[in-house]
């Protein structure tokens, strides 16, 4: 079992700088999810603390050891790998034992470790087939397998249900899920589905372009999004977004409407509201012109504009509500749902 | 087939049918010419039909000491000549290939590059084109008529490296990573992983090597003086050179039968593999 | 090109080239810049003395009529072989294709002959034709034509274009079967449903369609019968009557080893490498071309 620290890390490739000094402090048996959209370098991070990739600066330990120079193979972490890179000429049960074997363990307690890993995620009955004889999520099942056998110190996921139909992905997200706590063993997730990042993880570190926007629980993430980027990337469907301006402590939208707001800001600012934090309120400030509504059963999606402007608001009500195109409806937004951020710079201004 | 006519389909096996009877010819004449016995090869026309002296030429033909007037080794021993040539080719192309596009494709070296253009350089250079040169060398180094010199100068190969290369090349990187993590090195990943997953490409490789160093002519011609390095392709010429003065052509044929049988059955037993490697590796 | 993830550096790499690159060395890139060093170098007819004459060989070569005819009788040869077997295996093929039973039976029975060496294929039409037993000569002999190759340089030249075409037959019909394989099914229905009928279809849809495979057949025959037809040669013809029959490579090994004209016959090979050079950048192009299809 073990922490591991992340120091001031970078990487380059040639002229490119991809990562740009990621520091992150994860706890032992912590559940540490990597969120952001894809190219944001979410892999190559994940890849450098695996060891598969050079470190350009930086530092990774792992325990207390840093582990710059070490292979792989002697960090003593396990990786699932998104298309599970099995190798296809080897039975599961062969799969499973290859690390150990390499490792010169002996026949017996080999044996005994892949029986028990088979029984616990319950692939007792494939052992001897190979993966092309197996279904995907079946597969998916043996890389895990793969990688706990092996009884390692921390457990690297890159996008590891990306391959499975939507249903299955739950069904594993939970697994994996139960399995880590059950395990105990430090576990770093890439994805860049943000719901499976907020179920999974303890702590997600939401990464854009190579920087670390936040890295918090999903609770603070939702709630108290530092950047523009973490609020519209968490949560869906997406928070709002209105332009407005800050001046005495009062935030004026674009179609002229006020509301108090912080004190001591001044000059545009982006007002954001969640689409379930809007309230229906026939006297509410923010006047919304339908567009179109989604009726999704248990809530209703409203799409439509801020009145007065071309801004694009989306408001989640509870239940059935029959809505007509071309319509005015009024919402309030409660003062501790509010959010405001700068408009340079993205980040959040604290009320 | 798109649509029903008859007639279409009759006329494409009759034209079939004498297509295969055309190619076949030539080796239905040496089938018919090594089942009769010396004197009735000699009267025109020669027979169309198979006679009855086939296993008595066949003993005489693989167990004898060769066509009277030539300076040829007994059959059997030629065969076998042939057989090692053909094997070391195989074997020898196919391992040095594998090292090389190893090295090429996993790990990372200065002169990778170098080293690659080096080995295409090699397509640029069939033996036809350095004869007098490479023979030349090969006396140098003392390797005339042995198995060393017949293969060795063929061995190199461009066209399995570059195969091999883009078989790996397919090779999902994960696989490579996966293996690191558990533990493989270099050499261990190449036998437990990199090998099994080439194995089909290996195997039709070594079907169109089979048949390339069976087939071999000119190299062997040139280092072969010794009667007992000689390989049964060679031998042909010897006996053909032979028959303008003591015509046997029963034993012609049943050698030109025998030189030709393995690599045929080799080609029509493993067909697809054959099929696939002859794709895959057309230059 | 390269993995993304490496071995970390070593030895090893080199070790895992240096038997292809030494065999290389040592056999191909030596023994070529030889030839190339001999090609400017005329030896005395006793082998004493060599003088270094720069373009001396090449420039005979070019003044030489025979060595032009000869150039021109191996085009001649090698177009000869590439259409002759291309258009058999073209028709084969194009039946094969059209019958749903039996086309990889008709394949089996078509592919064996690419693994007869040519000099067997020699052998065996040689039998045939020979001018006092051959079946050939004897039909030939009803109908009142006289065959002996043995004096008539253009029956000699036919006979060898047959040998050598008859072999590669098998190579061309497996490509061409393979690419006519690969058309989708629902262009030739579309042909199929616009009106054309059968030999329509193969004429102006699955024969365009293949181009790409007949170009690439054409380096392929042509490769071949430049360079793998030695055997043929030496053992039908040796390149007779009255050089009849003698090609560039032919040559190459006649004036080197029989004639031991070493600067002659290196000026020769030499040429024979640009050549090689560019037949192997014309196929490398058409093989890319032809992935597209
Ligand atoms: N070997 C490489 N050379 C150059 N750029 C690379 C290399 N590998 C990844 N990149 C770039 O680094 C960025 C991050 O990639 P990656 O970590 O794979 O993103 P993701 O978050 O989708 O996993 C991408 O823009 C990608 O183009
Ligand atoms: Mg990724």
């Amino acid at each position: 079992m073990a922490e591991i620290k992340l120091d001031s890390l970078t990487k380059t490739y040639g002229p490119t700088q991809v990562l740009y000094h990621v520091h992150a402090d994860i706890e032992d048996g912590e559940f540490v999810v990597i969120v952001g959209p894809s190219g944001c370098g979410k892999s190559t991070l994940l890849r450098m603390i695996a060891g598969l990739e050079s470190i350009t600066t930086g530092e990774v330990s792992i325990g207390d050891k840093v582990v710059n120079g070490l292979e792989p193979a002697d960090r003593d972490i396990a990786m699932v790998f998104q298309n599970y890179a099995l190798y296809p000429h080897m039975s599961v049960r062969q799969n499973m034992a290859y690390g150990l074997k390499i490792r010169k363990q002996p026949k017996a307690e080999i044996e005994r470790r892949v029986q028990e890993a088979a029984d616990i995620l319950e692939i007792g009955q494939y052992l001897d087939r190979k993966p092309r004889q197996l279904s995907g999520g079946q597969r998916q099942r043996v890389a895990m397998g793969r990688a706990i056998v092996r009884d390692p110190q921390v457990f690297l996921f890159d996008e590891p249900l990306s391959n499975l139909d939507a249903k299955l992905r739950v069904q594993m997200r939970l697994e994996i899920r139960k399995l880590q706590k059950r395990l105990g063993v430090t576990s770093i997730f890439v994805t860049h589905d943000q719901v499976e990042a907020m179920t999974l993880g303890d702590r997600l570190m939401v990464l854009n372009a190579g920087y670390v926007e936040q890295f918090g629980t999903p609770i603070e993430l939702y709630d108290r999004p530092a950047t523009i980027f973490v609020a519209g990337f968490i949560g869906s469907p997406a928070m709002n977004f209105l332009p407005a301006t800050a001046a005495n402590g009062t935030v004026t939208l674009g179609n002229g409407v006020s509301l108090p707001g912080a004190d001591g800001v001044s000059g545009p600012v982006t007002f954001g509201i969640r689409p379930e934090h809007l309230v229906p309120d026939d006297t509410g400030p923010i006047r919304v012109c339908v567009q179109l509504f989604e009726a999704l059963g248990a809530n209703t999606l409203l799409h439509g504009v801020l009145e007065g402007t071309e801004t694009a608001v989306v408001v989640s009500l509870p239940g059935h509500v029959t809505l007509e195109p071309g319509e005015t409806r009024s919402f309030s937004a409660p003062p501790a749902a509010q959010h405001l951020f700068d408009s340079d710079s993205g980040a959040r201004i604290e009320p | 087939m798109v649509e029903n006519r008859p007639f279409v389909t009759i006329l494409a096996h009759l034209v079939l049918i004498f297509g295969v009877a055309l190619v076949a010819l030539p080796v239905w004449i040496t089938f018919v010419g090594a089942s009769h016995d010396g004197a009735r090869m000699l009267q025109a026309p020669i027979p169309m039909w198979p006679g009855d002296q086939f296993f008595v030429n066949l003993r005489q033909t693989f167990l004898g000491n060769g066509l009277d007037g030539t300076r040829t080794a007994p059959v059997w021993m030629m065969m076998f000549n042939s057989l090692v040539m053909a094997m070391m080719i195989a074997v020898g192309k196919i391992a040095i290939s594998l090292l090389s596009a190893y090295a090429i494709v996993y790990f990372k070296f200065p002169f990778r590059m170098g080293v690659f253009w080096m080995i295409f350089i090699t397509l640029m250079l069939p033996v036809e084109v350095r004869i007098l040169p490479t023979f030349e060398v090969i006396a140098d180094l003392g390797m005339l008529n042995s198995y060393w010199g017949l293969t060795v100068p063929l061995i190199a190969s461009a066209t399995a490296t570059f195969m091999f290369r883009q078989v790996f090349l397919t090779i999902p990187d994960e696989m490579l990573e996966s293996a690191r993590i558990d533990g493989a090195g270099p050499m261990r990943f190449f036998w437990d992983i990199l090998l099994p997953l080439s194995r089909t490409n290996i195997a039709a490789l070594f079907v169109i090597l089979f048949i390339y160093g069976w087939n071999q002519y000119l190299w062997p011609l040139l280092i072969t003086t010794d009667a007992n390095m000689m390989t049964i392709v060679v031998s042909i010429k010897q006996m053909l050179e032979a028959s303008e003065q003591t015509p046997q052509w029963n034993i012609i044929m049943m050698t030109a039968l025998l030189a030709m049988v393995p690599p045929i059955i080799v080609v029509i037993a493993m067909q697809r593999l054959f099929v696939k490697g002859l794709t895959e590796t057309d230059k | 090109m390269l993995k993304r993830v490496h071995f970390p550096p070593s030895l090893l790499p080199y070790l895992l080239v240096a038997p292809q690159v030494i065999i290389t060395v040592v056999f191909f890139i030596w023994p070529a810049s030889q030839a190339v060093y001999q090609s400017f170098l005329v030896e005395d007819a006793f082998g004493l003395s060599t003088e270094f004459v720069w373009f001396e060989n090449f420039t005979y070569l070019w003044n030489s009529r025979q060595y032009l005819d000869t150039f021109g009788r191996t085009i001649y040869f090698s177009a000869a072989v590439a259409f002759l077997s291309m258009s058999f295996a073209l028709i084969l093929a194009g039946f094969a294709d059209r019958v749903i039973r039996g086309s990889t039976i008709y394949r089996t029975l078509l592919i064996w002959p690419y693994a007869v060496a040519p000099v067997l294929a020699g052998a065996l039409w040689l039998f045939m034709f020979n001018p006092t037993l051959g079946i050939i000569p004897f039909m030939l002999d009803n109908v009142g034509y006289d065959w002996n190759h043995y004096l008539n340089g253009n029956q000699a030249m036919c006979l060898v274009i047959i040998a050598a075409a008859w072999k590669q037959v098998a190579y061309n019909f497996l490509f061409y079967l393979a690419a006519m394989q690969s058309i989708p099914k629902s262009i030739i229905e579309a042909a199929a449903i616009d009106g054309a009928g059968p030999f329509r279809r193969f004429a102006t849809v699955i024969f365009p369609l293949i181009s790409p495979t007949t170009f690439f057949l054409l380096v392929v025959n042509a490769v071949y019968a430049f360079f793998e037809t030695f055997g043929i040669i030496h053992a039908v013809t040796q390149g007779g009557p009255a050089n009849a029959t003698t090609t560039l490579v032919y040559k190459v090994y006649n004036d080197g080893f029989i004639g031991l004209d070493l600067g002659g016959s290196a000026a020769q090979s030499v040429i024979l490498m640009i050549l090689v050079i560019a037949m192997t950048v014309v196929q490398f192009r058409f093989i890319e071309k032809r992935v597209q299809y």
